[in-house]
């Protein structure tokens, strides 16, 4: 799918700025309202929340049950305002899981910010529902042929996010050692949390 | 709706390209489509339900030709116009050099209404699920020219109800603006191989959240 603009054309920035001056005439945008929104979810919002989320848990049996329970309640312990209805779902040796929309692109914004490209192109939510171990595969994720994958289609109101499995060597590690590893790709299932290379 | 919205399963799109470091909008249209659709000041459709069946009628290339932020400006642009703010034509005009009619003062915009969402979808309803957990379900044929949240891939399936979510307002039906309809939900899940038959992956299943009306017991 390489000759569609997957980021659009020179006229569709005319077209928008076009549309954005007309509706400010209108009395209907408020171009601050429009840049305060950019910034909330280029800088407030974003993966860090859930990271923030995961690392609470690996050091901290019962913020992790609590979190498996009623993860929009256990986030909230950490201030972060919690907007959907979040679920978190725990992966094991022997449980992948990942997540997908495949009707549109859902996506727990308020723990993870906005979906990056990949997650809401047609290749990934037509394929990870139907080969989800080959995608995995193609995006650097290796699991052995016992391990079964759970692919999470979300087509309610329910949002996933996956707690990844604490990496090996890991153990003394700190919480705030911790958050800086813990990637936004490992919480919608397509990456595994690693330590940086030695050396 | 059987539309090209529908994606799962479907073969040729090839590879999924990942953009390392990608930022959170690649051009300032995408994030000015973004914040607009956020705080437009009118009647922003009926909900967000309202708001995924826009871009399910969408036609094919338009649905895929500008991206995902593409089929917001798209979907948003329809919005305006089913809310009587553009005419059809009016933006080309603008665009064109025509003057703007102002609103007249007096006639400001009526109050924002904000897109039902996430935990705001959750209803009480007075009767128990008709299904529990560990129960074997068949989906129905189900497949209306409106919207729907049961994907193609998962009609007439047999699958397992894991857990049994609260009732929450039926997207059917609030999509079209013909009422709430509350129901529950629940978490099914199918094997792999009842969903792509022999072509399915060894040891993989799958999770969908489905309205109570989707399904039929096995």
């Amino acid at each position: 799918m390489k000759t569609i603009h997957e980021h659009g054309t020179p006229e569709i920035s005319l077209r928008v700025e076009a549309l954005e001056s007309l509706l400010e005439e209108r009395g209907l945008i408020n171009p601050v309202a429009v840049d305060r929104v950019i910034q909330h979810f280029e800088q407030d919002v974003g993966p860090l929340n859930g990271a923030k989320a995961v690392a609470r848990a690996w050091i901290d049996p019962d913020f992790k049950s609590r979190l498996l329970q009623d993860a929009a309640a256990a986030i909230s312990e950490l201030g972060i305002t919690v907007g959907d209805n979040v679920q978190v779902i725990e992966n094991t040796p022997k449980e992948h899981n990942v997540v997908v929309c495949s009707l549109c692109s859902c996506y727990p914004w308020s723990v993870l910010g906005l979906p990056p490209t990949w997650y809401k192109s047609p290749a990934y939510r037509a394929r990870v529902v139907r080969e989800p171990r080959k995608v995995l595969a193609e995006m650097g994720v290796d699991l052995a042929d016992d391990v079964t994958i759970r692919v999470w289609d979300s087509s309610a109101e329910i949002r996933y996010m996956i707690l990844p499995q604490r990496p090996a060597g890991s153990e003394s590690l700190s919480e705030e050692e911790l958050i800086p590893l813990i990637m936004r790709d490992a919480m919608i299932g397509v990456a595994n949390v690693t330590l940086p290379d030695k050396g | 709706m059987n539309g090209i919205h529908d994606l799962g399963g479907l073969h040729g799109f090839g590879k999924v390209e990942v953009e390392q470091d990608e930022p959170v909008f690649h051009e300032r249209w995408e994030g000015r489509v973004f914040g607009m659709c956020l705080t437009f000041g009118g009647r922003r459709g009926p909900n967000v339900d309202a708001a995924r069946h826009r871009s399910e009628r969408l036609d094919p290339v338009s649905y895929f030709q500008n991206g995902y932020f593409g089929r917001w400006l798209a979907t948003f642009e329809m919005m305006l116009k089913e809310e009587d703010v553009l005419a059809e034509g009016e933006l080309e005009d603008y665009m064109n050099g025509a003057a703007v009619q102002k609103v007249a003062d007096g006639d400001a915009p009526p109050p924002q209404r904000r897109p039902l969402r996430g935990i705001d979808a959750v209803r009480e309803v007075d009767h128990p699920p008709r299904y529990g957990e560990g129960q074997a379900i068949i989906t129905r044929n189900h497949q209306p020219a409106g919207h729907t949240r049961l994907p193609a891939y998962a009609r007439c399936r047999r699958g397992v109800i894991k857990k049994v979510h609260p009732a929450m307002v039926f997207a059917d039906t609030i999509a079209h603006e013909q009422g709430e309809n509350p129901q529950y939900v629940y978490s099914v899940e199918f094997d792999g191989a009842e969903l792509w038959g022999d072509t399915a992956e060894p040891g993989t299943v799958l999770r969908l959240d489905l309205f109570e009306s989707y399904l039929e017991a096995a």
